[in-house]
Order: structure tokens, then sequence, then C-alpha cells
């Protein structure tokens, strides 16, 4: 059974909160497995998930540099979690090409273009 | 797939429409009802006997409607399922399903694109993901970049591997006079080629191109009586793994791994028997993923199985013969234009761009 109540808040609205105090924000089910993105329910179960907020360390799983017209070249990654989440992000503050597979990153709260919070990584200490 | 019977059906008509760039004003439809009369022709069927309508677009959402308004169609049955470019491959063991239980007697599956007409972005605008748009991932590049980039990390695949997937494809393209690319390639060429989302080049990236196809199929007891010699349905699988590339469990392992079985187990054969494999190439990384996820060799193998030639013409194991979407067209959703060759490959109509094996 959900414990979600939609009219008074959505998973999206709740980790982009979260986001704004400068957290990132993940889910876990009863029995501690890590769900991202948030959502209702936990997949497969359909468990109650509660919200935790992550350390912001993790490890980059793949990584390329997007080459577009008219704009530098930009990082794009997958960010492994170390509470065992993946998610796409940016590892910034860095050549994009020297960003790599494997490599200690932490979460940095930058914003998006909008000016609303939005989590990107830097390189991290290593483990 | 269980259930399903094995040589059912078969594929009796085959088609493309126009390909490449088309005239201004060209919709998606103007290509399927093209292509649609093309494969009638071939079949020796007529508009009156389609009584099915399978199509996905992502111009056109209603497909299925739109062709059936263009057209006059009355059809018994129809679907509309989208899974991407491969839709094409679940409307067939779709329409096996639906031909077997009688339900329809001549299933039309058809698609056009107008995508280089009026650009890729105008063409498949993609859906906002709050988790992933803001990163601005320019996919679906992107995402097989990150494939590419795991598989290098993990198996010592090289970008070398990766050009010799573009170029087999385009020495196949060459032998394939509808194919838009017209000139040789080199890995050298493909390398130094303009740099999309490394590791891949804008020649390790499919075209954009305008264009379709269609196929008529019907139950086997029919096609023994039409036109062209029947080319039936042997195995089909169906297998769903993830929408956004965030969750994606592992980069390197394709759904592949799990229809693949499932098809070869229903046709009682196996990598041994084919003689031409054709693999939905959006990029290069993908061809080299089919080809470990299916079992032509082992998982981590696919760079070093295609280095030196192996898929391309007068290779031991011929793949994309009509020069795949990276050299011979890309609608945006190709799946379709892989069947219409697989199916003229099986009718030995290929004529240049058959191998030594056939």
């Amino acid at each position: 059974m959900s414990t979600f109540n939609l009219i008074a808040e959505s998973p999206l609205g709740v980790f982009k909160q979260f986001c704004e105090e400068g957290k990132l924000a993940y889910q876990v089910t009863p029995s501690g497995q890590a769900v991202f993105y948030p959502r209702i329910v936990a997949p497969q179960t359909g468990e109650t998930l509660s919200w935790q907020i992550s350390k912001g360390e993790g490890t980059v799983y793949s990584t390329s540099v997007i080459h577009l017209k008219g704009i530098e070249p930009y990082n794009i990654a997958l960010i492994d979690l170390d509470e065992g989440f993946r998610m796409m992000s940016r590892v910034e503050e860095m050549p994009p090409e020297k960003v790599s597979i494997g490599m200690r990153v932490k979460m940095k709260m930058s914003k998006d273009k909008e000016g609303r919070a939005l989590p990107v990584f830097v390189q991290g200490d290593s483990k | 797939m269980r259930g399903l019977k094995s040589a059912s059906v078969a594929i009796v008509g085959a088609a493309e429409s126009d390909l490449g760039l088309c005239a201004p004003g060209t919709s998606p439809i103007d290509l399927m009802a093209q292509a649609t009369l093309r494969a009638l022709e071939d079949s020796g069927l007529k508009i009156s006997d389609i009584d099915a309508i399978f199509s996905a677009s992502t111009q056109t959402r209603y497909t299925t409607l739109a062709l059936k308004e263009y057209l006059g169609l009355e059809p018994s049955y129809h679907d509309n399922s989208h899974i991407g470019g491969a839709s094409f491959m679940t409307h067939v063991a779709h329409a096996i399903m639906a031909l077997e239980q009688g339900l329809c007697k001549v299933a039309l599956i058809t698609y056009g694109s107008t995508q280089k007409s009026v650009s890729r972005a105008a063409a498949s605008p993609r859906e906002y993901n709050p988790y992933e748009t803001p990163y601005s991932p320019f996919l679906p590049a992107a995402a097989y970049a990150m494939a590419a980039a795991r598989h290098m990390h993990q198996y010592g695949t090289t970008r070398e591997h990766l050009a010799q997937v573009a170029v087999s494809a385009r020495q196949w393209a060459l032998k394939n006079p509808v194919a838009w690319e017209k000139t040789p390639l080199s890995i050298e060429d493909a390398l130094s080629a303009k740099m999309v989302s490394y590791p891949l080049t804008v020649r390790d990236c499919c075209l954009v191109s305008d264009g379709g196809g269609a196929i008529l199929l019907t139950v086997s007891d029919r096609a023994r009586d039409l036109r062209k010699k029947p080319v039936y349905v042997l195995g089909v699988g169906e297998a769903l793994s993830h929408l956004s590339i965030s969750n994606m469990p592992d980069l390197t392992v394709t759904a592949a791994t799990r229809s693949g079985p499932l098809a070869f187990n229903m046709a009682k054969l196996g990598v041994k028997d084919v003689d031409v494999a054709l693999l939905y190439d959006a990029f290069s990384i993908n061809t080299i993923l089919f080809l470990e996820d299916l079992g032509f060799c082992p998982k981590g193998e696919g760079g070093r199985f295609v280095q030196g030639g192996a898929i391309s013409p007068g290779g031991s194991c011929p793949v994309n013969t009509n020069g795949g979407g990276l050299s011979y067209c890309h609608p945006g959703m190709y799946g379709l234009m892989l069947l219409i060759e697989a199916t003229r490959q099986i009718r030995g109509e290929c004529g240049r761009q058959t191998n030594r094996r056939l």
C-alpha cells in the first residue's frame, strides 16, 4: 500500500525540494534496497519507500564528451552512488575528456538554466 | 513466445519507399502508402486484401488510424505498439498471433519518416525526463557512447574496432544501389571524422534519412499461392529492458540476450545456421553488442570479432548486407528496413549484395 499522497506531493517534487536544500535524496525499500529515480512505490514488490539523503559520494560508471556546434564540449556521465543507486549527471570543474570510468566523484549542488538546484559531481577523494 | 507456431506465417511482400531526401511536403504516410503499394505489387495481393495494419511512428502518433484513413482500409485487426525502432519486429510477432487466431488474413506492417526533410528534432522530439534532460545528454548518441566507453573499459574494445563496423557497413552499402552513401570509407576516415559523443564520431552514428517500407504477411497455406517464394517466419522473440539509459542495468548487455534465445528456440535453429545477420546498427557499438548477445562471438569479443573484416563482404559472418543504418538508410526507426533486407536475402534477390557463401 502506498502512503504517497499525490494531492499533497509528488516524488519529483520531494526530490527537487531536497535539491533546493542542497541534499541529494533517494529512496529505500523496507529491506534497505536503494531506489532511483523517485517513485510512489517500490518496483517489483509495491512496498512503501522511505526517503534517505545520500552522502553524495560515488564512482563514474560511464562517461562521454558531447560535441555540439557552437558550444564547448561538455561531459555527461552515469554515476554509481555508494548507497547503491545510479543516476545521470555531469562531472564538472575539470576538462570533460579527463573524466574516466572508475573515478571517484562527489556531489555538488549546482544550478540548471532556470536557476533551480541541480546535482552535479566533481572529482572526489579516492576510496 | 511459446504458443506461436514456427513457419505458420510467411512474409509475402516487401518493399522500400523512396529513400534519402524526399520532396518538400512529403508526409510519413505518403511514404508508407508508396511502400505498401510496392509491397502489394511484389506479392500479387490487392489493397483490399489487407485486413490488418501494424505501424508505429514518432511523427504521426495515431499511425494505424492515419493509414486506415489514407488508404481507405477496413482492418479487422490493428496494432500501434511502439517500443522504438524494434517496433516492427514486435509487430511481426503480434501479426503471427493475429493470423494464427484467424483475426485477420493479410497483415500490413509499414513505416515511413521524413526526418531528413523536417529535421530530427522535429521528427522525434524527446520526452522530457526530469532526471536526465537537465543535463542535456544529447540522446540517443550519448547513451550509446557511454555503452561503447564501458565496453572499451571492460573488454579492451578500441575505437578502431568501432570504426571497422562503420567501414564494413560502407563496403556493403557500395554494393547496394539505393544506399545513401556512395563513397568508400577507411578506418582512418572514420576515426578522424567529426566527434559527436566520445568515443563515437559521425561515422559511428546512423544516417538521418527520409524513407520507409512495408511488408505483408499471411498464413503459410495462402502464401504458397502468391507471386514470390514465401519467406516463413521461423522464430520470434521479444524482450523489454528499459526506457532511460540511467536505468539500463549493464550498458554492455542488451535485451537481445533474452529475445535471441526465444527466437532461436522457436525456430529450432542456432547461430551456426545463420548465413546473413541483420543487426540494428543505429551506432557502431550496437553491432558489436548484438554479435555478442546473440552468440556470434563470446561476450566482450565483439570488437576483435569484427577486426579484419569478418562482417564485411566476403567475410565469414556477413552482417547488414544492405549497408545498415550506418550507410544505407536510417529513417528514425530502422527495424522494418532489416526485415525487408532479410526477406530479399532469403529469396535470393540481392544480387551484388550477396556474399560468396550464398
